[in-house]
């Protein structure tokens, strides 16, 4: 039963990120971009924890958490370089 | 994998599809929505609600069926709870400032002005006796 679940959720996170690279080439404005990314990285989150129930595991929760703190990082160093100009003032 | 099923495979299996599904409702509003303060909310919400609960459903994988108490995802859900608003926010102040510089709005049009006698709070000025504002008067 978890096997079923975890290949629904693989297919469902695989769509939502190929509906996220849709809006990342397409997006009108580089907001729309940073968002897309952003997205891209929950997404990518997502799929890491679902491999990691997969596998049985509780390694790539690392690998998750890092992945959380380097999207956050990076989202705010995109806006703040579109808003100041600069990242670190 | 004949016969009846744990309690914990169930329960695991239901948040894993529930989570999944509304991650890729979010990424379906990230496509859908006409205007960027509208597609703010399908990730913002709902992506982050599906991930809290596939993080939930890890958490009740390893701790019911293979006997492992993990606390990494109680960590991964709670830092993604307190960023996804400071992103949401910070997002939406770069497309107000894009728009300022005289940006295409899209087919929803510029947001609506929040009052009467002021503007939104990142184009105005510190004013004194506001968080930020360190000059003396």
């Amino acid at each position: 039963m978890i096997a079923w679940a975890l290949g629904i959720g693989f297919t469902a996170l695989g769509l939502a990120l190929a509906l996220n690279l849709f809006r990342l080439i397409k997006g009108p404005d580089v907001a729309d971009r940073i968002l897309a990314l952003d997205t891209m990285v929950i997404n990518a989150i997502g799929i890491i924890v679902l491999g990691g129930i997969a596998s049985g595991s509780g390694t790539s929760f690392e690998a998750a958490m890092l992945l959380a703190l380097v999207g956050f990082v990076g989202t705010v160093a995109y806006c703040k370089f579109l808003l100041r100009g600069d990242i670190i003032e | 994998m004949s016969g009846g099923f744990s309690l914990g495979e169930i329960l695991a299996s239901a948040l894993i599809v529930l989570g999944a599904g509304f991650a890729l409702i979010g990424s379906w509003g990230l496509v859908r929505l006409p205007s960027l303060m509208e597609r703010l909310h399908g990730p913002t919400k709902a992506s982050t609600l599906g991930l809290g609960a596939m993080l939930i459903g890890s958490i009740v994988w390893f701790q019911l069926v293979k006997g492992e108490w993990t606390t990494h995802e109680l960590l991964i859900s709670l830092f993604l709870f307190v960023t996804a608003p400071i992103t949401a926010n910070m997002i939406a102040k770069v497309h107000l400032h894009r728009l300022r510089l005289g940006e295409q709005p899209g087919p929803a049009g510029p947001p609506a002005s929040p009052g009467a006698d002021s503007d939104w709070a990142t184009y105005e000025a510190l004013r004194a006796g506001t968080p930020g504002c360190f000059d003396e008067d």
